[in-house]
């Protein structure tokens, strides 16, 4: 599962390292880094993050990879 | 046939190109999709990657947190798209409505967005720049390649230009234990961004974390050994560093290159736009069928005098993307401006680094909150009287609070009695920009004045 994280939204709040700490984990006092494409067993956690986050700044797929054919590529 | 039955037309069965095939593509992409667009929606991409997010190169995948090819943005929605990939547009027919391919197609369009980004800007010599072990850092082929020749622990990584870029690139490779040293030719790492007085705590930042930090300095020469692996730098100031991997981040170039004799206002400085991202031409008459978004874009912003402005944060490629959507599908009234309040955040050496505004316009600085000393403050930038911009080092959840007193064009210094304050906030500075004839690693936000063409631009390389 491919996810991003508006870190201008971002305040830092934790709840997501707490709730998925497998896939974000706060670096120093207030930034936070985050495992920009999760496994598979993460997603329920991850949705409870996303839905946790206090200014919705997780943005989780909301097609499952492949999403659709990429001609072309490669 | 009158405005509205052709909209719906349009919007109906209409042809949308998007040539740039990342996170401003992406997202005006989805956007088209969300609002109705049911017509053919093709995307052009020179990368022969799906849409993937830039600012984890620097940090995730130099800390070996997540692999460069797992960066892929997420999609909002599935988009039914006929992707290019892989082959870059290398020209275009305004006449005709026509995007030429570097394989020869040519793809009609009625609506085309441009959001082609930009390029980092090579070491000027290009044998130097041959040499193995050195680097450049924008795309996903560069973070793989550097984070592969990081995990062979090299005796010391020499990163030229302490942008956000670079700084960032240090202190991931710091937190890795490497050995580095920065060089850069300012008096501090991030002035031409943030200015000299937060420069100096970002070179304390450094330096406390063990970066061997020389500033107003330039790299004159790169040496290889007899293999063709980079060995050595020669400084200005007579002074050499042995190194074996060297990082480039002098920023970025504009890629407009394909769009030249085009007749659209296309050239260094990017591409010119009027406030609904729609393009103009040379001749500084706004098109109708074409937009701009993301890094590649100039465009005007009313709270900033409608001076041209250039962003490259991510922030605003996902705004611009959203705004250029809507207007490309609207009548005249239902238009929307793009008054995106510009904002960024990097995060290096354990801090938080957030900003608001645009502080590149200050003339003048005052700490509002917190204490430089102690690395966790809020830096409030005024331009003639007026608060413009503010930067904050482990503080962002102040920054909506500045946001609102820029957005409100409150005097500077602000009158507000701050909670926290301590000596050096007690009156404004100098906030110390460099003069901006001289090139330095690149602000990543450009004030480029008021003229729409762009010809009379000449660039100074840095080295
Ligand atoms: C290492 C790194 C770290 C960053 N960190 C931050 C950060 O912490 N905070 C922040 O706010 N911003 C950050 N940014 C900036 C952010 O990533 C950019 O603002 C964003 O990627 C801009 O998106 P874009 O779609 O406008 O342009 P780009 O992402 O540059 O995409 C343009 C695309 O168009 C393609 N293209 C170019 N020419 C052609 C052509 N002729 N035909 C077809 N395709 C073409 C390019 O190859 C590219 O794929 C960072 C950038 C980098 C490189
Ligand atoms: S929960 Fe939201 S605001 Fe808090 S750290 Fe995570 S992403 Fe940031």
């Amino acid at each position: 599962m491919r996810l991003v994280v508006d870190l201008n939204r971002c305040q830092g709040y934790a709840q997501c390292a707490f709730l998925a700490p497998d896939v974000f984990a706060m670096h120093g006092e207030e930034g936070l880094l985050y495992t920009p494409e999760a496994d598979e067993a993460q997603r329920e956690k991850l949705a409870q993050a996303a839905a946790a986050c206090p200014v919705q700044a997780i943005l989780v797929d909301a097609v499952d990879p492949p999403a659709e054919a990429v001609s072309g590529e490669r | 046939m009158n405005g509205d039955a052709s909209l719906e037309q349009l919007r109906r069965e209409g042809r949308v190109v998007i040539v740039g095939a990342s996170l401003a593509g992406l997202r005006a992409a989805e956007t088209l999709r969300e609002k109705g667009f049911a017509g053919s929606l093709t995307m052009i991409g020179d990368e022969p990657y799906e849409p993937y997010d830039r600012p984890p190169l620097s940090k995730q995948v130099l800390l070996g947190m997540a692999g460069a090819d797992r960066t892929a943005l997420p999609r909002r929605r599935a988009l039914d798209a006929t992707w290019r990939l892989g082959v870059p547009a290398t020209g275009l027919d305004m006449a005709a409505g026509r995007v030429r391919l570097a394989d020869g197609d040519e793809v009609p369009y009625d609506r085309l967005l441009i959001a082609t980004g930009v390029r980092a800007r090579p070491w000027p010599h290009a044998a130097e720049a041959e040499l193995d072990g050195v680097f450049v850092l924008r795309t996903r082929d560069d973070g793989a390649a550097l984070a592969r020749r990081l995990a062979e622990r090299p005796k010391r990584v020499l990163v030229i230009g302490a942008g956000f870029t670079g700084s960032e690139i240090a202190s991931a490779c710091r937190e890795r234990g490497l050995a580095v040293t920065v060089a850069e030719r300012a008096a501090a790492p991030l002035v031409g961004a943030l200015g000299g007085v937060v420069g100096a705590v970002a070179a304390e930042l450094q330096r406390e974390h063990g970066v061997d930090l020389r500033c107003g300095v330039m790299v004159t020469a790169l040496e290889g050994d007899a293999t063709g692996r980079v060995r050595a730098a020669h400084l200005s100031d007579g002074s050499s560093v042995e190194t074996d991997v060297v990082i480039v981040s002098l920023g970025a170039t504009r890629n407009t290159e394909w769009l030249a004799g085009s007749g659209l206002g296309a050239g260094p400085r990017g591409i010119a736009c009027d406030a609904g991202c729609r393009a103009f031409d040379i001749r500084g008459i706004v098109t109708d069928d074409i937009y701009v978004a993301g890094d590649v874009a100039r465009s005007p912003h009313a709270l900033f005098g409608y001076q041209f402005l250039s962003l490259e944060h991510w922030g605003n490629a996902v705004s611009q993307a959203e705004t250029a959507a809507h207007n490309m599908l609207s009548a005249s009234s239902d238009r929307l401006p793009h008054l995106w309040m510009p904002a960024f955040w990097s995060s290096q050496f354990g801090v938080n680094i957030k900003s608001v505004g645009v502080p590149t316009l200050g003339t003048e600085i005052v700490v509002s909150q917190g204490s430089l000393a102690d690395r966790r403050f809020v830096g409030v930038y005024g331009y003639q009287g007026r608060v413009i911009g503010a930067v904050a080092f482990d503080h962002a959840r102040w920054l909506p609070f500045y946001q609102e007193l820029i957005e409100t064009t409150v005097p500077f210094p602000p009158p507000f009695p701050t909670v926290d304050r301590r000596p050096e906030g007690r009156r404004p500075v100098d906030a110390d920009f460099p003069d901006p004839s001289v090139p330095t690693h690149g602000p990543t936000v450009t004030l480029s004045g008021y003229s729409p063409a762009d010809r009379r631009m000449t660039f100074t390389p840095a080295h």
